[in-house]
This record gives structure tokens, C-alpha cells and sequence, in this order.
């Protein structure tokens, strides 16, 4: 019997539900234990989800970034902590698929990802610069056929589980800050010595905890192109509307709970409107309008992919600035309203009605890149951007 | 031709080239070393040389755009304001010209 076959079979969300239902069979105690979701990864790995969006000539399903921040939200309904590792996953896969295609290395590279189901770790902050992934203090060293690195990695998520880390750094050892390159290093080719541990208020199973990274490798395993390229190419994007995906999918659970809520007090005084009733339209409201900002957002990514002056334009920074900025601050806003529809049952663990770890969860939007920053990057490009005054633009 | 003195070596080069071309790169190298923010001297960067590998940051990028419009009285249509437009002298000459020559034309 082979079972594979029938695990990765069915559409995209279906193979996505199969995932979230073991998602949320762990998810209480992935949060409890802070421990990584290994049951809910493993699934994505059965399900083959994770080489979805490689092209189908390497083997993949040449998946879009609309169809995998649907399934951040079909698994984010279940566990966040889960459906963020498979964002994280793609959004440095996209790095690979958008400027590896040209590196045979990078090709051979998305085959393996596809036949080992390999997750992909991500290393762009440092100790001594904070959260700006656009800066490096660290050098990757080229000596004959080898490169060299060692990074004082404030924050690697699930490193220890990541099969392959994608890292940046200088791009040679008098470059500037802002001159970085990104390097695949696989498991076998680095050790990680801990410095940080990860016990947060939320998303606790993300495991994103610091580490000395030490690496060696084949110096064709450095991308070929800029990471100045490929933070603004893909990774711009595909973090805010993979992250909007998963943060959507918190909100919809939340909001389907109230509903419950709300139904479940309806059906016990028929004939009377429950006193939570106007809130859930005020909170299907809120949802209706992060669902708009996101898909607008898949919609105006998926255009400019096709225009690289569109890609690395301010304009389109702005787009995805404020796309971020919007889903992060209206998730809270939504989360909260569920609460004051469930009251005290939602306020309690435990309960078919319970928010908590919602809400804990979600307070991480605002700070994974924090906002302030991405507000302070916006309007230092509103100085220069003019504004876009058509509707449909 | 190597000079030391760099008014010297501006002289030397407008005797040599056409006077606006040079007075334009020459505007554009004393707005880069005010506001770009480079660990290198502008005037040490080729003509074709990445802004962004010398260190140009996304903030530094926007101060020299402004000061470029300030300069030259023009604006930035947003068409032009992407990475290509400001990777190098030569290509912020580029991108001033085409603005400049579609004022001339209208």
C-alpha cells in the first residue's frame, strides 16, 4: 500500500484542512509547551505542501502567492503558530523560485526541496543592528571554492527543525552594510550554538530563538543576485501577504467563534436579538475589509510580477507597506471585538468560545517588522510618491 | 587624465566634453556626497557604478531624490521613482534628462 499517494492527493485546501486538523489537535499544546508544531509540519511534509510553489519543470506545482496565503489561512484557523512556519517556509522559498532560476546550483537545489519535503529557516537579523534585515554587520568570507560565515543570529525561527537556512550577510568584507547577499546553507553544513530562548506571549510555537550561526559551503550556494534584489522583488511581498494570510485565518476563527457565540443565545430566547448581535455585524464588517485589503494586495503582486520596474517601485513599497500595517493593527481590533461578543467564555481557557491565545498570537503582528519602522519607511517614501488617485489603479 | 585638484579636474574635463552634460554629473556627484550618506567620496565612483552596493540606504535614497528635484525644478513622475532610475550617476542623468527633454517638448 502506498500511502503517500493518498495523503498528498485532493486540491490545494483540501490537502491544507487535512493539515490544519492535525494543526488543531496540537495546538494547545504547542502553545502551552512553547514546543514547535512537529505533528502539523510533519502533515505539510506528508501533504507535500511544502515544494507547492517551486515551478512544475523542478517538480513542484508552481503554486501562486494568492493560493499559499490561502492555506496560511486555512491552517491559521487552526494553529498560528503552525500556519507561520509554512509561511516563513515559502516566503524564503520565494527568494529561491524568483531569483534561484538561473543558478543551476538553486535549481538542483528546489528538485530536493521537492523530493525530501526540506523546511527552510530564515536568518536576517542580527545582534548589534536589530530588526533591519536591510543591514548586515557580518561578512560571508570566498576562499578558492568555499564560503565562509559566522552570524550572531538574534533570531532564527525553528532553526533547530529547518532543514536549510537561508542567511544574509555583507557581501564581501569591506562591503557596506546595505550591500548583502543571501546564502543557502544546509543542515550539514553549519552548527548553531544557542544564545537566546523563545518563551513570548504568543505564536510560541514558532520556536524563534538566537543562535551563533557557524557555516561552510560551496560558494555557488550564494544567490546570484543582490539581496537588495530580492528583499524588494520577493520578500517584500510575499512576507506582508503570506503574514496578512495567517493573520487572517486568527481572525476568521475568532469571528466564527463569536458567531457560535452569538447563534447559540439566539437559538436559546427565540424571538430576541442576543446582545452581541450588532457587534458580530460590526466585526463581519472589520473582517470584509481586511479580506479586501489582502486580496488587493495578491491582486497588485501579481501584476507587478510581471513588470520588475513595477516591482522595485516606491508605489509599490507603499502598497505593501500599508497592506501590513492594516491587517496587523485590524487583526487586534477584530479579536477584541470577538471577545466582548463571548464575554467571560471567551475570556476562559478552555471553553469552545475561548480568545486567548488568539489574542496572544496576534499581538506579534505589529512586531515582526515593527510597525513603527514600516511607518517610518512610508512616509520617508510619501515625500517623493505621488499618491495614485484612480479607484482601480 | 589624473588631477588632484578637483575644480581643476572639472575645468579639464568641461574644456574636454560638452559643458552641460559635465555641469549635470558634476551637480549630481555634489548632491550624491551631501545626501546619499556613502562611506566612499562620490567623486571616486564611476559613472556606471551601483549607488546601493556603495551603501545607498532606502532612506538616503529618498533624501538625494528630493534634493534632485530641489535642484533641477523638476518632479519625479512615479513611473521613474523604482531602482533602476538612481542606481548610478549615470542613470540618475539618465532619468533627469528624459524629464527634463519631456518639459521641453511640452
Amino acid at each position: 500500500m502506498n500511502i503517500t499517494v493518498n495523503l498528498a492527493s485532493g486540491s490545494l485546501a483540501d490537502r491544507a484542512a487535512r493539515v490544519a486538523a492535525v494543526a488543531r489537535a496540537n495546538s494547545e499544546d504547542v502553545d502551552a509547551k512553547a514546543r514547535f508544531p512537529q505533528e502539523a509540519v510533519g502533515a505539510m511534509k506528508a501533504e507535500k505542501l511544502l515544494s507547492i510553489q517551486i515551478p512544475r519543470d523542478l517538480g513542484g506545482e508552481g503554486a501562486s502567492t494568492g493560493e499559499i496565503a490561502e492555506l496560511c489561512s486555512i491552517i491559521g484557523q487552526a494553529c498560528a503558530s503552525s500556519a507561520m512556519v509554512f509561511a516563513m517556509h515559502h516566503i524564503k522559498l520565494s527568494s529561491l523560485v524568483e531569483h534561484g532560476m538561473d543558478s543551476d546550483w538553486h535549481r538542483g537545489f528546489m528538485k530536493k526541496i521537492v523530493s525530501d519535503q526540506l523546511l527552510i529557516g530564515s536568518a536576517t537579523t542580527e545582534g548589534g543592528i536589530g530588526g533591519n534585515l536591510r543591514n548586515s554587520l557580518c561578512a560571508i568570507e570566498v576562499e578558492g571554492d568555499t564560503c565562509r560565515l559566522t552570524k550572531d543570529a538574534t533570531v532564527i525561527s525553528y532553526a533547530l527543525q529547518s532543514d536549510v537556512i537561508l542567511i544574509t550577510s555583507r557581501a564581501h568584507k569591506d562591503a557596506a552594510p546595505s550591500d548583502q547577499v543571501m546564502t543557502a546553507f544546509l543542515k550539514n553544513q553549519y552548527t548553531l550554538e544557542k544564545t537566546n530562548d523563545w518563551d513570548t506571549l504568543g505564536m510560541r510555537g514558532t520556536c524563534s530563538e538566537g543562535f551563533i550561526f557557524k557555516g561552510e559551503a560551496g560558494k555557488e550556494q550564494i544567490f546570484p543576485k543582490p539581496f537588495a534584489e530580492i528583499a524588494a522583488q520577493s520578500m517584500l511581498a510575499n512576507s506582508h501577504i503570506l503574514w496578512s494570510g495567517v493573520w487572517y485565518g486568527i481572525a476568521v476563527d475568532a469571528v466564527n467563534r463569536a458567531q457560535a457565540f452569538v447563534r447559540a443565545a439566539a437559538r436559546k430566547q427565540p424571538g430576541t436579538v442576543p446582545p452581541g448581535a450588532i457587534r458580530l455585524a460590526e466585526v463581519s464588517n472589520l473582517l470584509q475589509m481586511m479580506k479586501s485589503n489582502v486580496v488587493a494586495a495578491i491582486k497588485s503582486y501579481a501584476e507587478a510580477r510581471q513588470d520588475e520596474d513595477k516591482l522595485s517601485s516606491v508605489a509599490f513599497a507603499v502598497a505593501m507597506n500599508n497592506v501590513k500595517i492594516a491587517s496587523s493593527e485590524t487583526i487586534l481590533t477584530i479579536i477584541n471585538h470577538a471577545m466582548l461578543i463571548c464575554g467571560i467564555m471567551g475570556y476562559k481557557n478552555g471553553t469552545p468560545f475561548s480568545l486567548g491565545r488568539h489574542l496572544r498570537d496576534a499581538h506579534s503582528a505589529q512586531l515582526m517588522i515593527s510597525n513603527d519602522r514600516i511607518l517610518g519607511n512610508t512616509s520617508n517614501m510619501l515625500l517623493i510618491h505621488k499618491q495614485d488617485t484612480s479607484l482601480l489603479g | 587624465m589624473v588631477c588632484a585638484n578637483p575644480e581643476l579636474t572639472s575645468v579639464v574635463n568641461q574644456t574636454k566634453t560638452d559643458k552641460g552634460r559635465m555641469g549635470m554629473n558634476n551637480t549630481i556627484r555634489e548632491l550624491i556626497k551631501k545626501h546619499a550618506g556613502l562611506p566612499v567620496n562620490a567623486d571616486e565612483l564611476a559613472d556606471s557604478a551601483d549607488l546601493y552596493a556603495a551603501g545607498l540606504s532606502s532612506f538616503a535614497s529618498v533624501q538625494l531624490m528630493l534634493a534632485l528635484e530641489e535642484n533641477f525644478d523638476i518632479e519625479f513622475p512615479d513611473n521613474l521613482l523604482n531602482r533602476k532610475s538612481f542606481q548610478s550617476i549615470e542613470a540618475i542623468e539618465r532619468t533627469v534628462n528624459s524629464i527634463v527633454q519631456d518639459r521641453k517638448v511640452a
